[in-house]
């Protein structure tokens, strides 16, 4: 899906989050938020998906005007910083959920539900883990349940914030591969929030800098490192 | 080995062992006094005439029908401000709004009210001298001297015991999980039943039971709203003031022990709840 972001801006009270922003992000792209801690990553991501309205300016899906739509609407897959998994429910109830809370005209048989879910476990390359609670899974583990979650739901488009920020070195690279992969099999718009420079130029097609709340630099990633667009640019990515 | 000296590692907090016990000891001793002492003389004194007589006490009308209305008023009570409790703490914890910092202290206004004052206030607005009062007996809904304001006076009294244990949990929990379930097409109404109250499930047993132990045994704000009419307004507190003041010592504590029971069954849940759910328990993290 094709996502445009025309002149959004937020504050916060008086803190600007967002300066008018704008940004079109091509159908099916890879694209990492790449910025320091505070620039707005975060802000704009929840912006898309339907948790934060803007102050002023309009998002568009495939042409249309969304910024109204509301957060069930987006249909946007969401991964959390902390996975948010429901702590009460198993791993197979974690990842039914957006099936089960479907209005009964679209929502599937009990037995569609349980192979949808079986298949999003295979996906994820852990398929005997259904009965278990989101506390007896390790943090990488955790990490790709909330994928396979917010991927039940067939998005519009996968929204993650930090989705490897809390993890070792080690199971990171593994996952950046797995997102890769699990990104090239749905072809789904995928954004992902991160600060480290390192992974953004790695894993994402396409790659937005940000400061302060303003876009630094959009390009990819071998463009950014040839042609750094300002100053701040060139530091962080050098860092 | 055995050249290696034997160092005897001592914990910093420890005390000699006749401090430790004289403490431990001092500790019992005030408990003991203070707690099961009393505790003892009331099922004493109702039993003093035998356990036929004290049922017997418990059989007459008076008693039966303060009984009765003592768990009506708690039944009607307890859920609706473990409703109003949820609603509070819900409404402070995952919004931010002007005004909050003042709804928080509002919620803790019952403990430091004395509920003789709250009582008085409620006769205040609702008396039949009042313009409300007024308007509700002519139509025949009196509440003062009656139901209504013995629920109105139990709920004022109970009402910070579900919030306060509520909005703790709740701050901790955060609003990430409820935010997921609303981007997997979860409505609001089906977020707080599938995901916020199962998670605060515990917490919520925990403040109904405080409450709920609270709502039986209150005595000053009701004593004040009901007019004590026997058999019809008198409840078990007020009852067994009142049988006391005549002398009908049997009867007043065969009374009193049956609400002692009941609390020492509260204390029992509640004991259990805190051993089995301490990590979903703001009480916990309090002490
Ligand atoms: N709910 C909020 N209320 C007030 N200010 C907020 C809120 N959320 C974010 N902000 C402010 O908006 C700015 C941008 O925050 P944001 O969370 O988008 O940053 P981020 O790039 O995601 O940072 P990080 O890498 O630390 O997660 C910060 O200055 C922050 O303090
Ligand atoms: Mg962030």
């Amino acid at each position: 899906m094709h996502i445009e972001i025309d002149e959004i801006s937020k504050a916060f009270g008086t803190t600007a989050a967002l300066h008018p922003v704008s940004l079109s992000l091509p159908s099916g792209a890879l694209v990492a938020l790449l910025g320091p801690s505070g620039s707005g990553k975060t802000t704009l991501l929840r912006i898309l998906g339907g948790l934060e309205f803007p102050t002023s300016g309009r998002v568009r899906f495939d042409g249309q005007d969304a910024t109204g739509l509301t957060v069930q609407e987006r249909r946007a897959g969401f991964v959390f910083q902390s996975y948010a998994l429901f702590r009460h429910m198993s791993v197979f109830d974690n990842i039914a959920y957006g099936l089960k809370a479907r209005p009964r005209a679209s929502r599937p048989t009990r037995e569609e539900i349980a192979r949808r879910v079986t298949k999003l476990l295979e996906l994820i390359q852990l398929p005997d883990i259904g009965a278990r609670y989101p506390s007896q899974l390790s943090g990488g583990q955790r990490q790709r349940v909330a994928l396979a979650r917010a991927l039940a739901i067939e998005p519009r488009m996968l929204l993650l914030d930090e989705p490897f920020g809390a993890l070792d070195a080690k199971v990171r690279k593994e996952l950046r591969q797995g997102l890769r992969d699990i990104h090239d099999t749905t072809g789904l718009s995928t954004i992902f929030v991160t600060h480290d420079q390192e992974e953004a130029m790695e894993l994402a097609d396409l790659v937005v800098v940000m400061s302060m709340g303003r876009i630094e630099q959009i390009g990819k990633p071998q463009d950014i490192r040839a042609r750094p667009a300002t100053h701040f640019v060139r530091e962080f990515i050098s860092a | 080995m055995s050249d290696i000296p034997n160092i005897r590692f001592r914990p910093a907090t420890e005390e000699n062992p006749a401090t430790r016990w004289a403490l431990i000891g001092a500790a019992f001793l005030g408990l003991s006094v203070l707690v099961f002492a009393p505790l003892i003389a009331v099922f004493a004194e109702a039993l003093a005439d035998g356990v036929g007589a004290s049922l017997k006490s418990l059989a007459s009308p008076d008693a039966r029908d303060a009984i009765r209305l003592t768990l009506t008023i708690a039944a009607i009570s307890v859920p609706l401000n473990a409703a109003f409790g949820i609603a509070a703490a819900w409404l402070i914890t995952k919004f931010d709004f002007r005004g909050k910092a003042f709804l928080i202290t509002l919620i803790d206004l019952p403990f430091s009210v004395s509920p003789v004052v709250a009582g008085l206030c409620i006769v205040l607005m609702f008396g039949t001298n009042s313009l409300v009062g007024g308007w509700l007996v002519a139509q025949g809904y009196p509440i003062v001297f009656a139901m209504p304001g013995i629920i109105l006076a139990t709920m004022f009294v109970t009402f910070p015991f579900a919030a306060r244990e509520l909005i703790p949990v709740m701050i901790e929990q955060g609003r990430a999980e409820e935010e997921a379930a609303l981007t997997l097409g979860a409505s609001g109404w089906r977020t707080f039943w599938t995901v916020t109250l199962p998670n605060i499930r515990w917490a919520l047993l925990y403040g109904v039971l405080l409450c709920n132990a609270r709502a039986m045994g209150e005595f000053g704000a009701v004593a004040v709203v009901s007019g004590k009419i026997r058999g019809q307004t008198a409840t078990m507190p007020t009852t067994i003031e009142m049988l006391y003041q005549e002398y009908l010592s049997v009867a007043a504590f065969s009374l009193a022990a049956v609400l002692a029971l009941l609390a020492l069954v509260t204390l029992l849940l509640k004991t259990a709840l805190e051993i089995h759910h301490a990590d979903q328990l703001a009480a916990s993290h309090r002490a």
